[in-house]
């Protein structure tokens, strides 16, 4: 294990930001701390990197007790969400920072910045002061920095948290590409779900201190531990006292056996997909259910008309809480 | 939709007039205010300066090199330098520590450290300078008596002098680095401690240059103070002429004794070091600006 973590706790005044936090991170993995904001998830990575530290609990990094270590110590290399860029320096002192705090000679700090410049796709703004870069430029030069020092874990916290949504999507793929090169242990701080399916081997759910649920993406989006977890990791609805994804639904217009009829109060087009809004007698909320528009035209029906729902016996559900039945909750974008 | 329709005609037709008069209102005014701040500073501040300048080389260049052969007036010069040198080393030292507390750390009582800071700044130098002999005077000063004990004289000396000048142009340096920590904050010094800096180089390599355009203006703002200091160094010094009389004290002196070439002499040396300090910074910020470092 390269990041052991166990029994840790942290509060602010009174506030518990972690509560008795036990994980275990695998080397060589990328791994996201994923939940809302506020969670603790941050506070976590931050007390990882020894930049906070933790009221309880010891911190162990690649088998030596890192716990009362302080950051220079650790050989963590951190990225921040506000890149945290050098701003008196040029990109290519940036990244010797490390290298030359730890006077390495002269050739070999030169060598080594060009390689990571080269890995970065920044060689060409060597000389260029960090304010003359954009956010996803200045993010990757934050990288190379970190990576500088060869860290035996990389800490990365909200690293895209930053930048536009375009620019977002090319650089988490780009840290995927570039973890499989590098191979170094991996964490990330994220609260976009998409984010972390997509590019962690593994996800750690955390919310209000405490680890909801680990495991791969895989594993979390098809068998959610809780309902939190399941709401999380993107847009769901209730049906019949379940917390399912508007998508799993199945739609019929005629009566099939053991479906749930209902009526239709809304027909939204959202992109290639059509959403129904449905009554069915048994909740109080409608539900709601997402399906292709090729299929939404084959299905004909419309506002007022009666259908059938039911629920593939291989669909993700957990029992509804009841304090948020009905409706969709926290629609991906 | 009926109601509707007359609302754009009625936006319509006032706009281009009330956009003219507008504009004819923001033209005169704009130009009305530029005349009167430049009148304002000129009368106030450039025209009473270049008239200093102009006395001084009335008669050419003789009184000019006789003042500065002075002995005398070399040692006033010589004091105002050192007490100035002193001010500006002891106010950067204090001033960065000063605001390092301030701007990075809570503790009860820093509203109040942060009132008293402004003191200086607030208070008549006068005040301040009272307020020293208060305390360092030999026969009942809290510190004056022991140190007079161990005979460290404080007023009337070249200590009493750095003291005044110190403390009247403290909260310069603090006033101008306190804005700049505030906003660059400690990512980049948390990064830097990542990174396997320990804290002295991060103090020297990170915050320092993160802070010296504030630290610079400290400095000159400090620096032009503090030759300038004349109401508490002229309590504190008793203005022993060749010996606790600094520049200022002498230009007042001299002005008063009739030899006024001499007085606009030193005023004028004194104003050049201050306006070469100011010409230098803005040189070196929009430097900086340009390679886009501020």
């Amino acid at each position: 294990m390269s990041i052991d973590i166990q029994g840790v706790g942290k509060r602010f005044g009174s506030f518990v930001a972690l509560d008795d936090v036990n994980l275990s991170l695998p080397t060589g993995q990328l791994t996201a701390l994923l939940g809302p904001s506020g969670g603790g998830k941050s506070t976590l990575l931050r007390i990882i990197a020894g930049l906070e530290s933790a009221d309880e609990g010891r911190v162990r990094i690649e088998g030596k007790d890192a716990t009362g270590l302080p950051a220079q110590k650790r050989g963590v290399g951190f990225v921040f969400q506000h890149y945290a860029a050098f701003t008196h320096m040029s990109v290519a002192k940036n990244v010797a920072f490390g290298l030359e705090i730890r006077h390495r000679p002269k050739e070999e700090v030169r060598e080594r910045v060009d390689e990571l410049l080269r890995l970065v796709h920044l060689e060409q703004f060597a000389h260029r002061l960090p304010s003359q870069l954009s956010g996803g430029q200045r993010q990757r030069m934050a990288l190379a920095r970190a990576l500088a020092v060869e860290p035996t874990v990389l800490l990365l916290d909200e690293p895209f948290g930053a930048l536009d949504a375009q620019v977002r999507k090319e650089l988490r793929q780009w840290l995927r590409r570039l973890h499989d090169e590098v191979h170094v242990t991996t964490v990330f701080v994220t609260h976009d779900q998409e984010e972390a399916l997509e590019v962690a081997d593994q996800i750690v759910v955390i919310n209000e201190g405490r680890v909801e649920q680990i495991g791969t993406p895989d594993e979390l989006y098809d068998a959610p531990a809780n309902d939190f977890v399941m709401r999380f990791l993107g847009p769901t609805t209730t049906l019949a006292g379940l917390v399912v994804r508007p998508h799993d639904i199945g739609v019929v217009a005629l009566p099939v056996n053991g479906a749930i009829a209902g009526t239709v109060r809304g027909v939204h087009r959202v992109g290639f997909e059509v959403r129904l809004t449905v009554q069915t007698s048994e909740a109080r909320e409608p539900a709601v259910v997402t399906l292709p528009r090729s299929r939404w035209v084959e299905l004909g029906v419309d506002v007022g008309d009666p259908v059938w729902l039911r629920l593939p016996a291989d669909a993700a559900r957990t029992p509804a809480d009841a304090a948020h039945v009905g409706g969709v909750v926290g629609v991906a974008h | 939709m009926v109601d509707l329709a007359p609302t754009p005609a009625r936006a319509a037709r006032p706009s281009p007039q009330g956009g003219h008069r507008r504009q004819g209102r923001h033209g005169i005014g704009r130009i009305a205010l530029r005349a009167g701040v430049i009148a304002y500073v000129g009368l106030l501040v450039a025209w009473p300066v270049a008239l200093v300048f102009w006395n001084t080389f009335a008669d050419g260049l003789a009184p000019v090199v006789e003042t500065f052969t002075d002995p005398l007036v070399l040692a006033s010069l010589r004091l105002t330098a050192i007490a100035a040198a002193w001010s500006v080393a002891l106010n950067v030292v204090f001033g960065v520590a000063v605001s390092l507390l301030i701007v990075r750390y809570e503790f009860p009582g820093k509203r109040l450290l942060n009132a008293i800071l402004d003191l200086p700044l607030s208070v008549s130098p006068v005040v301040v300078g009272l307020s020293i002999v208060l305390v360092y005077e030999t026969t009942r000063g809290v510190f004056g008596v022991p140190l007079a004990a161990a005979g460290i004289q404080v007023l009337f000396s070249t200590p009493g002098i750095i003291l005044a000048t110190t403390f009247v142009a403290m909260p310069l340096v603090i006033r101008e680095i306190v804005p700049v920590l505030t906003e660059v904050g400690t990512d980049q010094e948390q990064a830097a401690r990542s990174l396997g800096a320990s804290a002295p180089q991060t103090f020297w390599r990170i915050t320092i240059p993160a802070i010296r355009w504030g630290l610079t203006y400290g400095v000159v703002l400090c620096l032009a103070r503090s030759i300038g200091e004349f109401g508490a160094v002229k309590i504190v010094s008793g203005n022993l002429i060749g010996q606790t009389q600094t520049a200022t004290l002498m230009v007042e002196q001299m002005y008063f004794d009739f030899d006024q070439e001499q007085a606009f002499a030193i005023a004028a040396l004194l104003a050049t070091v201050s306006i070469i300090a100011i010409v230098v910074v803005s040189v070196l910020r929009s430097r900086a600006e340009r390679k886009g470092t501020s």
